[in-house]
């Protein structure tokens, strides 16, 4: 063999590891798509059937008995405005962070992101008993809140990076000009970040839309999103797997469509440090 | 338009002190230039006059008013930095506006002023185009423009040219000397070529490690360096420093410094110093020689014409005109 067709077939294998992995990863996602077009005997036919006469009954059930557009919208909104809550904060800070570094500056963001190890379950019954003493119990409001603090120290961490790429001199020409902090951030280090932030808010966004646990605990009707909307499919009675399929397509489409039409901004984000 | 003032300047990072008490005094419409090597604090005391860098101790005074704890955009002061430091998402003419806009200047002002800032520096033709499009050498105009646009009574220039190639750096000098010509500001530069030190200054400051070294004229600072140190720094090429043994006369327990444009071919009887001749750069207009004293000093000797002789010859050499200098032997102070 030669070197050129050894390099040939180590490209090949790689190849095919990838392959094998991006199948893996997408396999149940096309499942549950697929699931979702079954009637319920053809969705737990043994052996499972790939090729099938496609329905749109369990949707049209969905539509029909559930209010599937009401937890649609408290998942749009909690999720912007978790987001946005999470950015308010974290872009001064990171700001302060990363333009007055100090000793300390890493160790406190170690010791934010440390936080987010803690099983989330370790502080569920403080926050369970607050919430119903401050009567915010089953609101878009306490989920906008956990959902900017669970993301906080990510979100900082992230922003963090990227105002550190910003060079300093920028920054100091701007104190010359006589520039106000807030218009400092506002004019000079966002401009200067925008990716890094849109990217950085993307995730946000997401995360706070796949999250399930604090939703499901922390609602019962009023507030509920999507994932608490399919957790609730799961019945005494046991499973009805094409309408569980149907529904967590409807909760995955919105989610996957807005991150495929942000794709470009995600990945110029991701990369932003790497390239500039 | 103001003078500045420095007493007794100190500047420390934790146990780290980096300027030893600097005393300073800067007039009015004058061009400074702080020159010395990497890490002598020159830029720190710049950017200590800004008010970019805290003082320790001391005072820093612009006109009459101490200014330690004003803010730097009230100074009076305008820096111009070495990476041009830019808004790389305004156009030029918004960044030679922005600090006048935070200043709540009223627009037909700051249009006004842009417009003149720009006409001096003919930088009109590319006034709404982007940082990003602009070359490195237009890129400084700008940043010298934003300088210019706030009207400062004090200038600041941290190393402005050292990012240009070598035909732009002496264009750009030659710019801002014709600036100070017509603004008739103080000007503070910073830089750690001696030639831009040069031809630029009124006033150069040598600095070496946190300490100044001489304050002179450039003409001053080339013919009475206070030590060997100066010496070295100022003038190019480097001056020539022989050791008593290599010396001919007994000059006494000194170190003697000829600058190698300075060197005269002579005869024995007249020889201050004399070398083997080990390698000649040509350079059209002048030729380097490299000589070596029999005690092992290498030495240079600049001459106008032709090379003096052949590689391996021995030449005896006096200083033209008598302008040779003598440094203590220990520590290196002029005597």
């Amino acid at each position: 063999m030669t070197d050129k067709q050894r390099i040939i077939l180590k490209n090949r294998i790689a190849v095919t590891f990838a392959w094998i992995a991006a199948i893996l990863f997408f396999f149940p996602i096309f499942w549950m798509v697929l699931t979702s077009f079954k009637t319920e005997g053809q969705a737990i036919a043994v052996p499972p059937q790939l090729f099938f006469e496609p329905t749109l009954e369990n949707y049209l059930e969905i539509q029909e008995r559930t209010n599937y557009t009401k937890f649609a919208i408290n998942s749009l909104i909690t999720s912007f405005g978790g987001t946005l809550l999470a950015l308010m904060i974290a872009i001064p800070s990171a700001y302060a962070m990363a333009f007055n570094t100090g000793k300390w500056t890493k160790d406190i963001l170690m010791w934010m992101l440390s936080t987010k190890m803690l099983p989330a379950v370790g502080v569920l019954m403080p926050i369970y008993f607050l919430a119903q003493k401050f009567n915010i119990y089953d609101t878009k409001f306490l989920l906008i809140v956990i959902y900017a603090m669970m993301n906080l120290p990510i979100v900082m961490l992230i922003l963090f990076n990227y105002f550190r790429e910003i060079p300093k001199e920028i920054l100091e020409a701007s104190r010359m000009d006589g520039t106000s902090t807030f218009n400092e951030i506002r004019e000079v280090v966002m401009p200067l970040a925008w990716g890094g932030i849109a990217s950085t808010a993307l995730l946000s966004v997401i995360l706070c839309w796949n999250e399930a646990f604090w939703s499901i605990v922390l609602t019962t009707t009023d507030a509920s999103t999507l994932t608490a909307f399919v957790a609730s499919f799961q019945a005494p009675e046991g499973l009805f797997w094409a309408k569980v399929s149907a529904v967590s397509t409807l909760a995955c489409a919105p989610i996957v469509v807005f991150g495929w039409l942000a794709q470009k901004q995600l990945v110029q984000g991701l990369t932003f440090g790497a390239v500039k | 338009m103001a003078g500045v003032t420095i007493r007794n300047l100190k500047k420390s990072y934790g146990d780290l002190q980096v300027m030893h008490g600097v005393d300073l005094d800067i007039n009015d419409g004058e061009f400074v230039v702080f020159v010395g090597p990497s890490g002598c604090g020159k830029s720190t005391l710049l950017r200590m006059i800004a008010g970019l860098e805290e003082v320790t101790s001391g005072t820093v005074s612009i006109g009459d008013e101490v200014m330690n704890d004003v803010a730097p955009s009230k100074r009076g002061v305008a820096m111009v930095f070495q990476t041009y430091a830019l808004y790389p998402h305004m156009s030029v003419y918004e960044n030679m506006a922005f600090g006048l806009k935070q200043a709540k200047t009223p627009q037909d002002e700051i249009d006004r002023r842009v417009r003149e800032a720009a006409e001096i520096l003919q930088i009109t033709d590319y006034i709404d185009r982007a940082p990003r499009n602009l070359s490195g050498g237009q890129r400084q105009r700008v940043a010298i423009g934003r300088a210019i646009v706030r009207d400062p009574e004090v200038f600041l220039f941290d190393e402005p040219l050292s990012n240009l190639d070598a035909s732009l750096r002496v264009a750009t000098r030659l710019e801002i000397a014709r600036l100070h010509e017509r603004l008739g500001a103080t000007m503070i530069y910073v830089t750690h070529d001696q030639v831009e030190a040069m031809t630029l200054a009124d006033k150069i400051v040598v600095l070496r490690a946190g300490i100044i070294e001489q304050v002179g004229s450039p003409i001053e600072l080339y013919e009475t360096p206070v030590n060997t140190f100066v010496a070295s720094f100022i003038g190019s090429p480097n001056m020539n420093f022989f050791a008593p043994a290599d010396v001919a006369k007994d000059q006494g327990k000194v170190t003697t410094g000829i600058r190698p444009e300075h060197m005269e071919v002579c005869d024995a009887s007249e020889a201050v110093v004399s070398g083997k001749l080990e390698l000649i750069e040509q350079l059209g207009e002048y030729a380097i020689c490299h000589l070596v004293t029999e005690s092992g000093t290498s030495f240079m000797a600049k001459m106008e014409h032709a090379p003096i002789g052949r590689v391996g010859e021995t030449f005896n050499f006096k200083a033209l005109r008598g302008l040779q200098h003598a440094f203590d032997l220990d520590t290196g102070i002029r005597v």
